[in-house]
């Protein structure tokens, strides 16, 4: 269990997230750009679906057989002169990281965008350990300056409208700051070429790791990952072991359609491969290269529900076309990972118990299954953590009680029958034009904001005698 | 058209219960169309709502009786995309390891929505409308879309329809919020979909939204009469009179 459970209800964590209304207009205008941009960049490449099938498909066989990708990774990863540890939690992940950076005497670090950072909470570990974590993403940097987490998990800011940016970089500097986005990216890149030449330790995250070669790879669009791994002294990156790809040939697979996906380009801006440390006779990069094999409940999961949420490439399509996520954003799911392949991800992480609430906060509408480039089933996922939460006795019992005694009714056509009967004449006092404007206690639930159709002087099944009668 | 066709009505609860009229038109089409319809006696609910909410075994009890009541029909007609895709998709998988499961497969291939059943059973796709509904906007339910891959049938139904116009609904695709037991547990996010939703219907100008699925029909109609908008949210059914051409 790496993170503690969130306390606040799912539903005012929502009803908060509502009421912002910086969150909704900076919200709406990046999921619907990022929706424009993948639906084009899919529409230009016909090739793109069976692409996509092919991506599955590699993912499928590369897990049959994760324990050989991995030793082959590891091998070829010491090959090449670097170090791989295993972490089995997100605890064992940030020790690690700490005894390398207690060991090189580190007191700064720069870090690229990093999803599995995030996930073993690794910025605090540094601060209390004397290390200073420097966010280098954009994203990330303005995030780690408002002292917030990232709420998407490729644009960890899309929270905030440019506005708020200046405020806070106006803030930062003590001056007025134009909230242009050219303006504060160019006083952010000022900002962090001087930690770049600074720190003695590049953390990163990694998109894949190639099994046949040893090689790292980061997808980044601003060249700072670049940076990370080839300033520093020392270059620690931390993956998930889900991620190793067998081969080179696999890994042009997922590029191209982790890029479509994500922003709709045919590739990122920045592809960086990472092949070890610095060898004799090479100009650049680390004189030490560690990969940190982060497990943290993945592994459980290779024979368990939640399977094909190992497949995610965390391009974050699917947070974009949630109707959910698109209206609360990525902080009111309260955990690392946000959107519907964050609840499956929360769950593996956390247990059953923290998605209590979380795994009913999808419509099961589908679009995310239909965005996910590797096609995994985000709502039958959903539902079979919502029936964890039934069975294991999570949920609360008078939903639990309600839920048999609907079914029980619904297994008998007379009560069913009584039950409209019943329905027709409880909602007599509350029946205005022909509608229900308000119900009290739980159906108050819909008619706060909705009429509620009243049940019909006669029910379909009452009618149809008269029907028949019609038609001899 | 032969008149020897046979379908037997699945209701469904919702439309039971709150929208008989949807299931009065829809017999009225299809009988002027030659086709005899039955209602297996009995009915309740496919069960969707148990299943969705993660109650599988409860479900499967519940999807084994309608089996049972819809085993000898030739085909069997459902007017809601969601309650058809319970049947199509999951009844087999429930029923796998029961007595049911050749039942449950053969229910499952012989299941069509309604528009469905129109156009691709009958392959009729000409009719007349009796209602006069104007400008009119396509709501896609999620089930039907994504679901059963349909979303042509019920456009190509209501283009066809002389005196209605189709506008264009920008996010036609997207959910209009209701999920079922979801519009209840996070009511205010399902709102604030639903008024995506009708904001887009009312920016294209439609006098009139149209589905193929009561769930979306009931959440609809609930925020637009609540608002007093002038907006009607109807099943497709509500606007099929007869076939064009046709003499009944």
């Amino acid at each position: 269990m790496s993170e503690p459970l969130v306390t606040t209800p799912l539903r005012d964590r929502a009803q908060h997230a509502l009421g912002d209304r910086f969150l909704h207009e900076a919200l709406d205008i990046a999921t619907t750009k990022f929706i424009g941009l993948r639906r084009e960049a899919f529409g230009n490449f016909p090739e793109g679906e069976a692409l996509r099938d092919r991506a599955r498909a590699i993912k499928e066989a590369a897990l049959q057989r994760l324990d050989e990708h991995l030793e082959r990774l590891v091998d070829n990863v010491e090959r090449l002169g670097g170090h791989v540890h295993f972490a089995t939690t997100a605890a064992e992940a940030r020790d690690i990281i700490l005894a390398i950076a207690r060991r090189t005497g580190a007191r700064m670090a720069v870090k690229s965008k990093s999803m599995a950072t995030e996930e073993i909470h690794l910025n605090e570990a540094l601060e209390a350990a004397g290390v200073t974590p420097v966010e280098t993403d954009l994203g990330e940097y303005i995030i780690q300056l408002a002292h917030e987490r990232p709420s998407h998990i490729i644009a960890p800011a899309i929270h905030k409208t440019k506005g708020q940016v200046a405020e806070l970089f106006a803030r930062e500097l003590g001056r007025e700051v134009a909230a242009d986005p050219e303006v504060l990216t160019r006083i952010a890149r000022a900002e962090l070429r001087e930690k770049f030449l600074q720190a003695d330790l590049g953390i990163t995250g990694a998109n894949f790791a190639v099994a046949e070669t040893g090689t790292v790879v980061l997808v980044t669009n601003e060249g700072n990952g670049r940076m990370v791994t080839s300033l520093p002294r020392v270059h620690v990156a931390v993956m998930g072991v889900e991620k190793v790809v067998p081969s080179m040939t696999d890994l042009m697979v997922f590029l191209s359609v982790l890029a479509k996906s994500a922003t709709g380009q045919k590739l990122s801006v920045y592809t960086t491969l990472v092949q070890g440390p610095r060898r004799p006779g090479e100009l650049e990069g680390p004189d030490e290269f560690h990969l940190v094999l982060l497990d943290n409940g993945r592994i459980a999961q290779l024979g368990g529900t939640l399977r094909e949420a190992l497949y995610c490439l965390r391009c974050g399509a699917c947070l974009n076309v949630c109707p959910v996520y698109r209206q609360i954003g990525g902080h009111a799911y309260g955990y690392t990972y946000p959107g519907p392949i964050g609840i499956l991800l929360t769950a593996m992480l956390n247990g059953p118990r923290s998605v209590k609430e979380l795994s009913h906060a999808s419509s099961l509408c589908g679009a995310c299954a239909d965005a996910c480039p590797v096609r995994i089933d985000i709502p039958r996922m959903l539902i079979e953590l919502r029936k964890e939460v039934d069975e294991q006795k999570i949920a609360p019992w008078p939903e639990r009680v309600a839920f048999r005694a609907l079914a029980w009714l619904l297994r008998h056509p007379g009560l069913y029958r009584a039950a409209a009967r019943i329905g027709r004449a409880a909602q007599r006092p509350f029946v205005r034009d022909g509608r229900i404007p308000a119900l009290p206690s739980v159906a108050g639930a819909w008619t706060r904001t909705r009429d509620l159709p009243p049940v019909a002087a006669r029910t379909f099944q009452e009618r149809w005698p008269a029907l028949e009668r019609e038609a001899r | 058209m032969s008149a020897s066709r046979r379908v037997a009505l699945m209701i469904t609860c919702l439309a039971d219960m709150f929208y008989p009229e949807v299931g009065e038109r829809i017999v009225r089409l299809l009988r002027r169309l030659g086709v005899a319809v039955t209602l297996p006696a009995g009915q309740t609910c496919c069960g969707l709502p148990l299943f969705n909410s993660g109650y599988h075994a409860e479900a499967a009890t519940v999807a084994s009786r309608a089996v049972g009541l819809f085993a000898d029909a030739e085909a069997i007609v459902v007017p809601s995309g969601s309650c058809a895709w319970m049947v199509k998709h999951e009844y087999p998988g429930l029923l796998k390891d029961s007595p049911e499961a050749a039942a449950a497969r053969r229910v499952a291939d012989r299941t069509y929505e309604f528009s469905q059943y129109l156009v691709r059973g009958l392959g009729l796709t000409e009719f007349e409308t009796d209602t006069a509904p104007g400008r009119v906007a396509y709501h896609d339910s999620c089930h039907l879309l994504r679901g059963l891959h349909e979303s042509e049938s019920p456009r190509t139904l209501l283009r066809n329809l002389p005196g209605v116009e189709v506008v264009d609904l920008p996010g036609s695709d997207e959910c209009c919020g209701f999920g079922g037991s979801f519009s209840v547990r996070l009511p205010e996010v399902s709102t604030a979909i639903l008024d995506r939703k009708l904001a887009n219907v009312e920016a294209a100008g439609a006098a009139c939204v149209v589905a193929c699925d009561a769930g979306c029909l009931m959440q609809m109609k609930g925020r637009l009469g609540r608002r007093g908008s002038p907006v009607r949210a109807m099943h497709l059914a509500e606007l099929l009179a007869r076939e064009r051409g046709g003499v009944r």
